[in-house]
């Protein structure tokens, strides 16, 4: 279509300079560019051959039999005749592309991802492959429920370990994502009022929440109020009893929360806030700490959403997808949604759906999405829980723990820990910019350790404090590879300390330098265009490229 | 514990360095009363790859799979052939294993792959621009209803009766929650579509129409005298598509002046997976796109004056806004996209343009042979690669009689609409490139002799 040109650098850059770090194409030996699609492909060229004729082709070619030929003629009446610009990639040139793509991602199979409250972890192999068998992999939503019964077994299993390990009464599989949970917890809520009677419009979020958490209550149309946070980085017990009243639906809160902390008054913030009659929902985007140690169902929790991806290793695939299933108490699982897939006494499985709802789950608040959720999310949370067993799933909660303080003691000489002294974190660290030398901040510091060879930590999250740096090891990480890592930082944090000029351009070694997001955001260009031609420009065959 | 690297010798030496004693001395902020001792009952321990292995295979044996004979569901999800090189490419660690492209400096990769696949979405789907995937089809048609409500500052919602009901399903649920009021109804067993209606319900107080192209029952129409209709009336035109293979044949719904255009790209690269995770697509004009929910990855330079990529706009989201966020989702789908995008990227547009045709052909011919079963007739007067049976008796019996008979002959109106007998008889049957000659055959001789 056009002259590749992936990086923005032109040949005739080159012409007068003695610059030999520059090479003509802009690859760096293994570090190469790498156009776009719509750069080297073309809209004749295709990667997939189709079967030959079968006889099934003909009533394309004019042999159509006379009952079909209306239908043919409407047809062509919506015919897309003009060009739709797609262009295509034989099949080699299409694994280069992408495998040449991959080569510019940080990703967790190459190294510490140590993003707070993300939870990366290793992702087994065997999950990928379980997740792919035919008979998980290539069933219709849709099938007579006769032909899935192992696939409903499958969503009834991992329910099963999943009310288990949180101690509830039931479980909500279908949310797509931790935020569509949140708002199947918060929905759940409101219907559990709206079967009361009651229309309460408040609910109380904590500074330390998501900021899915306010955001998922205001879509469900509810007023937000903030609870702030105690010097030591948990919910003020006092302040949240002082807001509660017959106006407040419930609280969200975090736990362990987002500063890393473990909620002491957990049980007595769910006591206060039930005895006003209001629900409490818990954010479960960081239940890896606590599962096998601790069940939030004691802990009088009415809805959690568990991120399978985080907790279970589902691998998340550069953004996406999730799978966010909502534990419920026995007050709200009546208003849970369906479709669920349910057990009988015979063994078999059943979907519960809108036709069954209204004689087994009456109260239901709906349907969320319009299949059964993320299936292959669930056969590979569900081959993760059986690999790790219940003691296994323990020992993941403490290794990750550990990890997190050891992070947290190794690296609180050079770098402000603003509850570090408050004692142990749970499964990620918190630190703060407080101390570099002026004019450097978190940012510095996470481009830094971009060059050390790692994808820095969660910067500017948790709000609560300046400069933030949130750091998750994980229980996937081995005390040498986090001895390099703590290395590593401490040499970056004094370098930011010491106010070392090269810091800020940082980073240097990386497949690009700091990129100008604010230009992104005020001249949006959001999808390719064919570039205009500027006269004058020379084509890379009139000043001898090939 | 094979996933863990920890030795009992690590754990003492990294405690000591923590200055603790045991491991529960770093639980000392869990109360006492909400700690967990000893093993979870009714939860077996720990169990080697092998063990897990045939556990699963078990479990994935009670299923028939799609490709274990004749085939011919639709109905929101399709069966196409997935080319080998898709799979094995979103198996890349570098593309399974990465998170959210938060560091753009060492995350280009799914950074460019998704501004590549947010082109060609806008492409397919004939509008200005495109966002990087949400969770599934039925949830960006809620969120399209949404964004219909903050644009147009109207809150009542026409869906076609055409419009899956599933999604018709997922939106009355948020409905009730958010105040917005839909109209909507069941589809009526006719050849064509209540668009023509809609067009004429569109007032003042109307936020959006929403219709499905190709819809549920299968049926195709021109929607250009809808979208003028709603323009003149100051609503937005919301099209869904469920089946984006069929955009390779015929009009996109931007071409024909949809403002938003959602739509399930399953059918390109991701497979039938029982549901999910499936991939949403999301599009709209240019003017709408600061009221767009979801990720935007867009172009940029680096300091060097390179061209990279980054996440942008995001001053819509949940993480900056809180409250007043545009939606509250976070994740998108990023790995389906992935698939979506290096299929297409396969297909190209002459793939794509002969995919659509076989599917069509395969359809049509699929049709004239069933049509030939006693008792059964076509109703659709269009379709792409699925259209509606009506059978002499309720079609849900019937699709279990197919069953036993080893044949999964598509998807009943019953069970789409239970609450409905006056659609009892629809059978909606979808063909694609992956059903034969001998299937067809297969599925009509069952038909007849389930029918008899």
């Amino acid at each position: 279509m056009s002259t590749p040109n992936a990086s923005g650098w032109r040949p005739e850059m080159n012409a007068g300079g003695a610059d030999d770090t520059t090479t003509f194409t802009g690859n760096r030996a293994l570090m190469l560019e790498e156009p776009l699609i719509f750069e080297i492909g073309s809209t004749e060229t295709t990667g997939v051959d189709f079967d030959q004729e079968d006889g099934l082709h003909a009533s394309l070619g004019g042999v159509v039999e006379t009952e079909w030929d209306a239908v043919s003629d409407r047809v062509d009446a919506l015919r897309r005749t003009d060009s739709i610009g797609l262009p295509g990639l034989s099949e080699g040139e299409t694994i280069r592309h992408y495998t040449r793509l991959s080569r510019q991602n940080y990703a967790i199979d190459l190294g510490l991802f140590p993003l707070g409250s993300c939870t990366m972890k290793h992702n087994p192999r065997l999950n990928e492959k379980v997740a792919r068998m035919p008979g998980f992999a290539d069933i219709h939503p849709l099938q007579p429920q006769e032909t899935v019964q192992g696939a409903l077994a499958v969503i009834n299993e991992l329910a099963m370990w999943l009310i288990k390990l949180t101690g509830m009464h039931g479980v909500a599989m279908t949310p797509k994502a931790g935020a569509h949970g949140e708002l199947c917890g918060i929905l759940c809520i409101k219907a559990a009022l709206e079967a009361r009677g009651e229309d309460r419009r408040v609910l109380l979020v904590p500074e330390s929440a998501h900021g899915t958490n306010p955001a998922t209550a205001a879509f469900a149309g509810f007023s937000v109020e903030d609870i702030p946070a105690t010097p030591e980085g948990r919910v003020d017990l006092e302040a949240l009893k002082a807001r509660l009243g017959p106006d407040v639906a419930g609280v969200m809160i975090t736990n362990p929360n987002t500063c890393g902390l473990f909620e002491r008054d957990m049980k007595a913030i769910s006591d206060a806030v039930h005895a006003v009659g209001g629900y409490v929902y818990c954010d479960g985007a960081n239940f890896n700490a606590i599962v096998g140690k601790v069940r939030p169902g004691d802990l009088g929790v009415d809805a959690m959403h568990i991120n399978l991806h985080k907790t279970f290793s589902t691998p998340h695939g550069g953004g996406g997808p999730g799978s966010g299933p909502v534990v419920l108490s026995e007050a709200l699982a009546p208003f849970g949604p369906i479709p669920y897939a349910a057990r009988y006494a015979d063994g078999s499985f059943k979907l519960v759906e809108e036709e069954s709802a209204g004689a087994e789950h009456p109260d239901t608040f709906g349907r969320m999405t319009a299949f059964h959720g993320q299936m292959g999310m669930f056969t590979r949370a569900l081959t993760y829980m059986l690999s790790h067993g219940a003691d296994g799933l323990k020992q993941v909660a403490e290794d990750a723990v550990l990890n997190a303080n050891y992070i947290l003691r190794s690296l609180d000489d050079v770098l402000e820990a603003p509850f570090g002294g408050s004692g142990p974190c749970m499964h990620e660290a918190l630190f703060t910019d407080n101390g570099l030398a002026e004019g450097f901040s978190t940012l510095d510091i996470a481009k830094g350790i971009i060059d050390e060879g790692y994808h820095p930590m969660t910067v500017y999250f948790p709000l609560v404090v300046h400069g933030a740096m949130l750091i998750e090891p994980t229980e996937t990480e081995s005390k040498a590879v986090l001895d390099q890592f703590i290395g590593a930082l401490r040499s970056v944090a004094l370098r930011a300390k010491n106010g070392d000029p090269a810091l800020k351009s940082a980073p240097h070694f990386a497949p690009r330098a700091r990129l100008d997001e604010t230009l992104a955001a005020r001249k949006p260009v959001l999808a390719w265009s064919e570039p205009a031609v500027v006269p004058g420009t020379p084509s890379l065959s009139e000043i001898g490229g090939s | 514990m094979r996933y863990l690297p920890l030795t009992a010798d690590d754990r003492s030496a990294m405690l000591s360095v923590i200055g603790a004693t045991t491991i529960d001395d770093l639980f000392v902020d869990v109360p006492p009363e909400a700690r967990l001792d000893g093993p979870i009952a009714d939860l077996p321990n720990q169990a080697s790859e092998l063990a897990v292995e045939r556990h699963m295979g078990a479990l994935a044996r009670r299923n028939r799979a799609a490709g274990d004979g004749p085939f011919f569901l639709g109905a929101g999800a399709y069966r196409h052939h997935v080319p080998a090189s898709v799979d094995h490419l979103i198996q890349r660690g570098e593309f399974l294993t990465a998170y959210t492209p938060y560091q753009p400096e060492i995350a280009q990769g799914t950074l460019q792959m998704l501004f590549e696949f947010q082109s060609q979405v806008a492409r397919l789907l004939g509008t200005d621009v495109a966002n990087a995937s949400m969770y599934d089809g039925s949830t960006a048609c809620w969120e399209a209803v949404v964004m219909a409500r903050r644009i147009t500052r109207r809150a009542k919602a026409l869906f076609s009766t055409g419009v899956h009901p599933h999604y018709r399903s997922v939106a009355r649920t948020m409905a009730k929650y958010t105040g917005d009021v839909l109209v909507e109804g069941d589809p009526e067993l006719v050849p064509g579509t209540d668009w023509a209606d809609l067009a004429a319900a569109v007032d003042k107080e109307t936020s959006c129409v929403v219709v499905q192209y190709p819809d549920i029952l299968g049926r195709i129409d021109d929607m250009a005298a809808l979208a003028k209709a709603c323009q003149a009336s100051g609503a937005l035109l919301i099209a869904v598509v469920t089946e984006p293979v069929a955009l390779g044949l015929i009009k996109a719904p931007g071409e024909m002046g949809a403002d938003i255009v959602v739509g399930e790209g399953q059918s390109i690269g991701v497979g039938l997976q029982f549901g999910g995770p499936y991939v949403g697509l999301f599009a709209c004009k240019a003017k709408y796109v600061r009221q767009m929910p979801g990720r935007l990855c867009g172009e940029t330079v680096d300091a060097n004056g390179k061209r990279g990529f980054v996440l942008t706009l995001s001053t819509r989201e949940q993480h900056i806004r809180r409250e007043k966020a545009t939606s509250n989702i976070c994740t998108n789908s990023g790995l389906c996209a992935l698939a979506f995008s290096i299929h297409m990227t396969l297909l190209g547009e002459a793939g794509l343009r002969q995919l659509a045709s076989i599917n069509h052909g395969r359809a049509l011919a699929a049709a004239g042979q069933l049509a030939k079963v006693p008792g059964v007739s076509v109703l659709n007067s269009a379709f792409f690669n699925e259209f509606t049976l009506l059978l002499p008796a309720a079609a849900r019996p019937v699709v279990h009689q197919l069953a036993e008979r080893d044949i999964l002959g598509g998807v009943s109106l019953g069970r789409l609409y239970p609450e409905n007998a006056g659609l009892e008889n629809g059978l909606v049957v979808a063909v694609t490139e992956t059903c034969t000659a001998e299937d067809i055959a297969a599925f009509a001789a069952a038909l007849k002799e389930v029918l008899a």
